[in-house]
């Protein structure tokens, strides 16, 4: 796709108008593959029942299945960034409802992800029966899941944040709604809402793998894709097909990379909100090369130029004063939310009926799973914190260290632990480990990058006068850790040791329970008490087990992140 | 003035909050004033008047808690008045160009893109912006954006020119140079506005510009003064009536409780004083500061030559008149500030005299100093948590009058070692056991 930049004689002799056609030509050309993968799609999700598919492992299948990941991945996005856009901007806008919206999103962000798998996939099924649509929406519903609650919350925030001054001037000039989301309130949100986007997308990877190829009761499910190609090569023990998924899946994440989110970000400069321009600014070849294009502007210039016009001037007519509440409004509203506590209730009774089948050794049993869970994470979060602090730091204290490992580091977090699992099973395994130590490994594959790229701009933000004072009073290397550098980088750690204990909780559900070449390896634990429930289709077990995991999740955020977070942002704020 | 219609008239508008408890905090009392057209009015006023406030209910964004805002004798809110506001912090979208920013109100009148550029391209040519439509706002200076706010303001030609402190985002250079040419603008009738309302802390530029200044007072924002201006532009800031003009603001701002009797010139006597009293936002090393220059200066001075030789804006400076007065060290008079013994004291003492004199005069005269160190001292382990004290703020002022006032107090409270304070447990305390005054022993 990138096109090497003509010598610079070259250009000279070839005439200006050159560029554009070719540029031209390559978007004609991918509108029209674009549309032929939704072609395919749409054959193959239409093509009648096909509840058990064979994934095949020879190379031939691999471009394919890796378009199948990519666009679940791709629906599941588009979908949680219309979700996020919607719920930020009525949480942000309707004060009643940010009462409800807001604790909710911090519960629903707690949840594992993955022990919502077989009701969606239930409800799924019986609502689409006897299609492979049903399976496929169910999978792509639950990386949905996984990915759509920290853009709401990023969106919500930037919505907060926006300066008085600037929302006056909207107000002032009569902006309609549409017109001030367009021109003030998605502009605004659009930097959160891009870095949020990439950490979801790099968790949908991680939720693809485990979600692709799974089993509920007696059903076994399969979706085509990268995540089922490498988990069928791992139970069959085929290295070479092994070896071969994990490159292409690398392949496809450095192009994403480099097609996707290179260009947004570069693109998404122009809405930081700041007052003087910044000396480095990200750039793209990509953008660059899109931005020469006649036909997406012509594009431009024809549909969505237009369309944008007229949502502006929705409300040119009526002021946008301060508005006043209506009756009728408000008693529709109270019925509503009636409705919804109805509804609230008489799902928490059926819950309740269902948890009453269980015995108390049941809970006891659940508890116990929790404490060694509970176990685990810590162990991860420590080795995590272990080596990436002296790490990143090192990182971060040495700006050509940091060009050289930064991309290799980049590539290594982008891929998804769940892919590696099998392979790391395989090699423990071998090796004679178990696993209780796998699960380790995994959720330390996952979630020790948060924290490695959060120390290391920690580390970057620690001023150079600190460093200096650190050096002219002769620090040694106690005192210099003590009082220069864990201070610094503090409140980044946190970031990243929140987003890591989150995501460790999560990634126990596929951590403790595998299966690998029709063997069952379990270890105690609540994740693999929840796998548990699922394959045998405990449903109660599975409600009260997931009830517990949201709870610890959500306590611990409460008890001991939040504190630490509130702490970061006062004590230890370097800028104040 | 009752030949001419208003194009606003204020009618006992005033803005208030409902505590919880039932209690009222008065951010603005009833206040009454027309603005007329062909005039540039001026409203001035120490910080915590409701300036910003008032002007908020005269262009719509705010409702009144009471009274009505009239345009042409209609109620606000059956149509939708013609007004602009040119912003403090320029209020410029970063993202469009400048000519998409100035084109932007337009774009929400619906009118067509052609004569939207027509229009923009015209009043950016009249602000000397022409040749600057491609850009964004952050590759332009300070004044630069400023005049881009102006022409997003004037390109829907607004009845009335609203501008919240325009200038002081600026250098000063920056700012002289565009009020002189909106000045010039204006008298020249290059711009279609029929009014200017510019709110300002600011007491020489309301003077160089306005053809009518309000004064208002704090604690609740009410009108002191309203009076007309009889003078010809330019304005020659060495003029002597230029200068009695800024020494009479002075005087009314300097003196807070003097009740005014209209009359340039006059001040009556003092207003009685008893509401809770409200503690200056002014720091212990402003206050050192100024008992150092009077020092210097045979112990009397002009207020306005005080802010003309410190460089400071009326705004940072009246706060630390009016917290060394409140401590004794200092009367004011006419707008003269004198030197009291206790102050020249003060100010020929060394540093841990210094604070052991503060503390005695904070003490004295700060009731809520009193009242933390009563409090803490009653208790057995001498700590509170500042939650209490802010409670009690509450039922007085605004939250963010209580926020600061709890600030300035915890300053000087720490400065005078009568207590500190542990930001992270929010608790106010005092350290020494044996004795609350470690300061004394000190001394």
């Amino acid at each position: 796709m990138t096109i090497p930049p003509l010598p610079p004689r070259l250009t000279r002799i070839v005439p200006a108008r050159t560029w554009p056609i070719l540029t031209d030509i390559a978007v004609f050309a991918s509108v029209l593959a674009g549309f032929f993968g939704f072609l395919t799609i749409v054959q193959y999700w239409f093509g009648g029942p096909t509840p058990q598919v064979e994934i095949s492992r020879s190379v031939s299948a691999l471009p394919v299945y890796a378009f199948y990941s990519v666009v679940r991945l791709s629906l599941a996005y588009a979908l949680s960034l219309v979700f996020a856009i919607s719920y930020g901007y009525i949480a942000a806008h309707n004060p009643r409802a940010e009462k409800i919206m807001l604790p909710l999103l911090d519960v629903l962000q707690s949840i594992p992800v993955l022990s919502f798998l077989p009701g969606v996939m239930l409800a799924m099924i019986s609502l689409i029966p006897g299609r492979q649509l049903g399976v496929e929406l169910g999978s792509i519903l639950l990386i949905f899941t996984g990915q759509v609650w920290n853009m709401a919350f990023s969106f919500y925030s930037s919505l907060k944040a926006i300066p008085r001054e600037l929302r006056e001037a909207s107000r002032i000039y009569n902006f309609s709604p549409w017109h001030q989301f367009l021109d003030l309130e998605l502009p605004y949100g659009t930097i959160g809402l891009v870095w949020n986007s990439m950490v979801s997308v790099a968790g949908g990877w991680f939720f693809l793998m485990a979600c692709e190829m799974f089993q509920l009761g007696k059903r076994d499910f399969r979706l085509p894709g990268l995540g089922s190609y490498l988990q069928t090569a791992a139970s069959h023990g085929d290295t070479r097909a092994i070896l071969l998924g994990l490159g292409t899946m690398i392949v496809v994440i450095v192009l994403l990379d480099q097609l996707i989110w290179r260009p947004v970000i570069a693109w998404s400069d122009k809405f930081k909100f700041e007052q003087t321009e910044s000396t480095a600014v990200p750039r793209s070849p990509v953008l660059s090369f899109l931005r020469q294009s006649r036909a997406l502007s012509i594009l431009h210039s024809k549909t969505t130029g237009p369309i944008v016009e007229r949502l502006s001037q929705g409300g040119h007519s009526k002021p946008a004063r301060e508005k006043k509440r209506s009756g009728g409004r408000s008693a529709a509203l109270w019925l509503m939310a009636a409705l919804c506590a109805a509804l609230v209730v008489y799902a928490l009774v059926q819950c309740g009926l269902m948890l009453r089948e269980l015995h108390v050794e049941d809970l006891v049993e659940i508890l116990k799973g929790a404490a060694a869970t509970f176990l685990r994470v810590n162990i991860a979060l420590l080795i995590a914190a272990l080596w990436t602090i002296p790490t990143g730091v090192a990182i971060g204290f040495h700006p050509r260290l940091a060009r050289l490992a930064q991309p290799l580091a980049q590539i290594a977090a982008s891929v998804p632990a769940t892919a590696l699992f099998p392979i790391i099973l395989l090699a423990l395994i071998r090796m004679g480990g178990g696993l209780g130590i796998a699960s380790i490994l995994l959720m330390l594959l996952g979630t020790q990058w948060y924290i490695l790229f959060n120390v290391i701009a920690g580390a970057i933000a620690i001023p150079s006068d600190l460093k200096d004072v650190s050096r002219i009073f002769k620090f040694d290397q106690r005192e210099r850790w003590l009082t220069l550098i864990l201070p610094g980088i503090f409140p980044y750690l946190i970031t990243g040791m929140v987003t890591a204990s989150g995501g460790a909780w999560n990634a126990s559900i596929v951590a403790e329970y595998f299966r690998f070449s029709d063997k069952l390896f379990t270890t105690i634990g609540l994740g693999a008490q929840i796998s548990a429930a699922t394959d045998a289709g405990r449903f109660n077990v599975l409600l009260l087990a997931t009830i517990v995991m949201a709870t610890v999740v959500v306590s611990i955020n409460r008890l001991v992140w939040r504190p630490l977070y509130r702490l970061a942002e006062t004590r230890y704020r370097l800028d104040a | 003035m009752t030949d001419r219609t208003a194009i606003i008239e204020a009618r006992a508008v005033e803005k208030f909050y409902e505590q919880p408890d039932g209690n009222r905090i008065q951010v603005v009392a009833p206040t009454q004033f027309s603005i007329f057209p062909g005039e540039i009015v001026a409203l001035l006023g120490p910080s915590g008047s409701g300036k910003s406030t008032l002007l908020r209910m005269l262009t719509g964004l705010s409702t009144p808690s009471a009274g009505e805002v009239l345009w042409h004798g209609k109620p606000m809110g059956s149509e939708s008045p013609n007004v602009a506001i040119v912003f403090q912090s320029f209020a410029l979208f970063p993202w469009l160009t400048v000519l998409e920013n100035v084109a932007a109100p337009l774009k929400a009148r619906g009118v067509d893109v052609a004569e939207r550029k027509k229009r923009s391209m015209r009043v950016l040519d009249t602000v000397g912006l022409d040749g600057f439509e491609a850009a964004h706002p952050k590759e332009l200076s300070g004044g630069m954006k400023q005049r881009v706010g102006f022409a997003r303001a004037l390109v829907v030609g607004p009845e009335i020119l609203f501008m919240d402190e325009p200038f002081s985002a600026l250098d000063v250079l920056t700012a002289e140079n565009l009020r002189s040419e909106l000045l010039e603008l204006w008298q020249n009738k290059r711009i279609e506005t029929q009014s200017i309302f510019i709110v300002t802390h600011n007491i020489e530029e309301a003077v160089l510009l306005a053809d009518r200044i309000i004064v208002l007072g704090k604690n609740p924002g009410r009108i002191r003064t309203d009076f007309h201006l009889s003078l010809a532009h330019p304005r020659d800031r060495k003029a002597r009536v230029f200068i009695e003009y800024v020494d009479y603001i002075y005087k009314v701002l300097t003196q807070p409780d003097a009740e005014l009797d209209g009359r340039i010139g006059t001040l009556a006597k003092t207003r009685d004083p008893g509401k809770y009293q409200m503690l200056p936002h002014a720091r212990p090393g402003g206050i050192k500061g100024i008992l150092e220059m009077l020092t210097d200066q045979q112990g009397r001075i002009d207020v306005y030559r005080v802010a003309e030789e410190l460089g400071l804006e009326s705004d940072d400076l009246l706060p630390i008149v009016e917290a060394t007065s409140l401590l004794r060290f200092v009367n004011v008079e006419e707008g003269d500030v004198e030197i009291t013994p206790l102050g020249r004291q003060f100010s020929n003492a060394d540093i841990l005299e210094q604070k052991q004199i503060f503390r005695e005069a904070a003490l004295e005269n700060v009731a809520l100093l009193q009242q933390i160190q009563k409090a803490l001292l009653n208790k057995s382990d001498r700590t509170m948590p500042d939650e209490f004290f802010r409670d009690i703020l509450d039922e007085h002022f605004s939250q963010d009058e209580s926020d600061r006032q709890m600030e300035t107090a915890i300053d000087w409270g720490r400065y005078a070692e009568i207590f500190d304070y542990d930001a992270g447990t929010k608790r106010l305390f005092i350290a020494d056991e044996s004795d609350a005054g470690a300061a004394e022993v000190e001394a």
